[in-house]
């Protein structure tokens, strides 16, 4: 048995009498990769806050890394790594003074931290930019960077809130490239995407509509339930059959 | 003329729809002047102030029933001539120490000269100046009255002094003028600047400037609305002033309410110079209050007398807006003066309007750059 | 109807469009497709007349886009890349409010929106900023063609706007192009290019290349092969270090391979992996799709 590092149970969350959580319930294993696909106003954001600590559920019960989301917030807060792409990095900042304040978040000893820039530069091909201005770096290269800082206190989980919008197909590939090895290492990528071709890229995808989530399986069992050729028609199917 | 009525239209669902633009407009107004006006006057009332009598005659005594009885002063305790002075300002309560110098009466009866010593707490100057000159104002009419008509001293000059125009020195009168100044400038020079700014940030601007619409329509459109409101701001001062406050209105409302009319051009023509300088809306907020609102509160005469200013100020002064507006509002309301003695000011008012409009169509872009 | 020569536009040093030359014919459908920084902002203001170009020249209807300004900004309907209503507005409102703009009235046009705006009507009433991402762009389309523009100019509409609402905007987009209008559209989604007549593909202020999505295709060179394990990311590695091995990116759940010199056949690949004991394997000889063909010229150009 895997171990499961997201469980949740039941989940609701209501704004009034607008219900934008309607009883989920799924796992996330160690490791995996795990797509969480939904149409604008499906209610992913309101789940993905809610998996980070940043809201309460309604009710319903949400561990992640083993930790109950609500009595044990900031353990949770601590153990997990998070990049959207409206905010990762601070853009007047150089390269090594965001890891610098990244780092001190996370209390991460400067030695430790010197180190590990050292690895995430040379792996990244930023070494020698280390000292330029976030702002003046291509997209490609602050998404991998931003991608890099979530993860570097070694994170159970990583959330990315459609981190690849913007950006040329093969900078998008190379991204993908350092999700898969983080997932090679033990964690957990927890991802939203409007790119269907990046949900194949996913163990494991989730379909939500109208907050409840509708579909939830490997990419390849998707297509055959619903005897699409893509996800882009799983997508469509799902949205349509609901409608 | 259907798109203008369409796009004010627009304009006045975006004022009624935002809370906070609909407080600054209408709340706003009436809450600073009422603070000014109630709460900050710095009027002198009931301050405490102690007695050092070393004569103990009926003079002394009846200056200081005098004093005690107009309603600026209350006692604090009496000081013996051994006293130290510092000691009683230190504690803080008492604002002015009054000493008598000995054998005041029979000094005063004899060469009419006696000795009266003024001791203020000058940590606020303000308060001290005023302290002092009621109190000297109080003992100069007494014994000009009392005593020195039965006197006849050769040579003696008197000096009558009597405040024209506020003869009860009611700071209201000054912050009339200068909250009327400020709220117009808040309204018509921040808030036209903000909303154009406002549409450059949120990119609707770029749909308007792709659209048939010309620069002026777009810049009319903005502008009319808040010229009507801050009409209706200026009005609505005036009136507090009047029925609230007292303020007379010695000169004609017809010309009160034109000056009024100019200065608000004038701050609206600015609010455009700044929004076509602003990128966004914070920005423009930042421009209009480091800009606008901080030199009409200090530099215009409103809260310190440009006389007492150091002369680099008091020549920037003259480039504010608000001080030339202030001697017009307070020749017409205070003196009820006519435009024989305001021409020079509404021409430097009616000047700097046509300077900004300039400015502003000359950097207003028909496109993004 | 579009007519670009020799455009080009920098911002300080930096050439944000560098001597685009393009011709978009009337009734076309015509796409822009490139990442962030390509440049199809930049060009599709200058088009609009919100920007003046450095050098080069444009026309639009015969129009000039730095003299006849006034007279296009009648004739064309403009789509910026952000949301650009006002969202303390109704949907009516907004609606209103760009016809009155226009000197025109929505019954005067009805016709021509009605088919979107149908969608939209039973929420005309609520403010603007709070309708979902479809819907807002249902709207901004709406107010861009209130007027009846000849030509519509739509900056990146479907980015951040999820499948379902792509699809449906895609078909409006079909059906406005039979009423006449002629169509410049930019998106950063490959997919999309071939629904489109013809595109550019650009990056970096350049047109790598402008065709019809077929012939684009058509035209690509080498020999493509789907390769799929059990093991997406040791497959990554072991193809990537294969010596024959000249390109390989992950698409959808298939990885897409290039030889080098295109020598590579698809058994040697299979026996090189099958070495390797990567499990469930295949290897297909597929056609290219468009981001393929655009991943080529990108390695090209680099």
């Amino acid at each position: 048995m895997q171990e499961k590092v997201i469980e949740v149970h039941d989940l609701v969350k209501k704004f009034g009498s607008f219900v934008a959580n309607d009883h989920l319930n799924f796992e996330v294993y160690k490791g995996e990769i795990f797509g969480f696909l939904g149409a604008n106003g499906a209610g992913k954001t309101t789940a993905m806050k809610i998996l980070c600590g940043l809201s309460a559920p309604t009710s319903g019960k949400v561990k992640v890394a083993g930790f109950d989301i609500c009595r044990e917030t900031e353990k949770v807060k601590r153990t997990i790594g998070y990049m959207s792409q409206k905010f990762s990095l601070y853009e007047d900042l150089t390269i090594s003074e965001n890891i610098r304040f990244f780092s001190g978040i996370y209390g991460i000893s400067p030695a430790e931290r010197k180190a590990k820039q050292e690895t995430l530069l040379r792996n990244l091909e930023l070494g020698s930019a280390k000292d330029s201005l976030i702002g003046s770096l291509p997209l490609g290269w602050k998404q991998k960077l931003a991608f890099s800082v979530a993860i570097f206190h070694d994170p159970k989980i990583v959330f990315l809130d459609e981190p690849t919008g913007g950006v040329d197909p093969i900078t998008r590939r190379k991204f993908w490239d350092l999700i898969y090895e983080a997932a090679d290492r033990g964690i957990t990528v927890f991802v939203t995407t409007h790119y269907m071709d990046e949900a194949e890229y996913c163990n494991r995808v989730s379909i939500m509509n109208n907050g409840r989530i509708e579909a939830l399986d490997t990419p390849e069992n998707l297509k055959k339930q619903f005897g699409a050729k893509n996800m882009d028609e799983v997508f469509l199917k799902i949205a349509r059959n609901v409608e | 003329m259907k798109q203008f009525t369409g796009f004010l239209r627009k304009e006045f669902l975006h004022i009624f729809r935002d809370p906070r633009t609909m407080i600054i407009i209408f709340a706003l107004p009436v809450i600073q002047l009422l603070l000014f006006g109630k709460v900050i006057s710095t009027d002198i009332q009931n301050s405490k102030i102690a007695i050092r009598d070393e004569s103990r005659d009926n003079t002394t005594r009846e200056i200081t029933a005098k004093l005690l009885s107009s309603g600026y002063f209350v006692p604090a305790d009496e000081l013996l001539p051994g006293d130290d002075v510092e000691e009683v300002f230190r504690k803080g309560k008492v604002k002015m120490v009054v000493t008598f110098g000995s054998n005041f009466e029979q000094n005063l009866e004899r060469d009419g000269k006696a000795d009266v010593q003024l001791l203020a707490d000058a940590s606020d100057p303000n308060t001290a100046r005023i302290l002092t000159s009621y109190a000297s104002g109080i003992i100069n009419d007494y014994v000009k009255k009392e005593k020195l008509q039965n006197l006849q001293l050769p040579h003696q000059i008197n000096t009558e002094v009597r405040m024209l125009y506020n003869e009860g020195l009611k700071s209201v009168y000054m912050f009339v003028p200068g909250i009327m100044a400020m709220i117009l400038m808040l309204i018509s020079a921040m808030m036209t600047s903000i909303s154009i700014s406002k549409e450059k940030e949120l990119g609707t601007m770029e749909v308007l400037l792709a659209s048939p619409l010309k620069p002026i329509q777009i810049v009319l459109g903005k502008v009319t609305p808040y010229l009507l409101l801050s009409f209706i701001n200026a009005l609505t001062i005036i009136l507090i002033g009047v029925f609230i406050f007292g303020v007379p209105i010695k000169g004609s409302f017809i010309f009160l309410m034109a000056e009024s009319f100019l200065f608000i051009m004038m701050a609206l023509s600015l609010g455009i110079l700044i929004s076509t300088i602003a990128p966004n809306q914070m920005a423009a907020m930042f421009i209009s209050v480091l800009a606008l609102m901080l030199p009409t509160i200090l530099l215009s005469g409103f809260i310190f007398p440009i006389e007492n200013m150091p002369a680099p100020l008091r020549i920037l002064s003259h480039a504010m807006p608000p001080r030339w507006f202030i001697v017009i509002i307070k020749n017409i309301m205070l003196k009820g003066t006519g435009i024989l003695f305001v021409w020079k000011e509404t021409l430097i008012l009616m000047l700097m309007t046509f300077v900004f409009i300039g400015l502003s169509i000359r950097t207003f872009k028909i496109r993004l750059e | 109807m579009i007519s670009i020569q020799n455009i080009y536009k920098s911002y300080g040093n930096v050439p944000a469009v560098s001597d685009i030359s393009l011709e978009v014919k009337k009734g076309e459908l015509f796409g822009l497709i490139g990442p962030d920084g390509a440049g199809k902002t930049t060009l599709m203001r200058i088009l609009m007349t919100l920007l003046i170009q450095d050098k080069g020249l444009a026309t639009l209807n015969g129009l000039d886009v730095v003299k006849d300004y006034k007279k296009i900004r009648q004739i064309v309907g403009y789509m910026p890349g952000r949301f650009s209503l006002y969202s303390d507005l109704t949907v009516e409102e907004n609606l209103n409010f760009f016809a009155t703009v226009f000197q025109t009235t929505v019954a005067e046009n009805y016709g021509l929106i009605r088919d979107i705006y149908v969608q939209i009507e039973p929420f005309k009433n609520r403010l603007a900023g709070k309708l979902s991402g479809g819907m807002k762009q249902k709207l901004a389309l709406s107010c861009a063609l209130i007027h009846k523009p000849e030509i519509l100019i739509l900056d990146e509409p479907t980015t951040g706007v999820d499948a379902v609402s792509r699809k449906e905007f895609w078909e409006m987009l079909k059906k406005l192009q039979q009423k006449g209008i002629t169509i410049l559209v930019s998106t950063p989604y490959m997919d999309e290019a071939t629904l489109c007549n013809r595109v550019a593909l650009m990056q970096k202020g350049k047109v790598l290349d402008v065709d019809t999505p077929q012939k684009l295709v058509e035209n690509y060179s080498r020999k493509l092969y789907a390769i799929k394990s059990d093991d997406m990311h040791r497959l990554i590695q072991d193809i990537r270090s294969y010596e024959k091995t000249d390109s390989a990116f992950a698409f959808g759940q298939y990885l897409h391979v290039t030889g080098k010199d295109d020598e590579a056949e698809a058994t040697e690949f299979e026996n090189y992996l099958l070495k390797k004991d990567h499990s469930g394997l295949e290897v297909l000889d597929i056609p290219p799709s468009i981001e393929d063909v655009f991943m080529e010229l990108l390695q090209d150009n680099e």
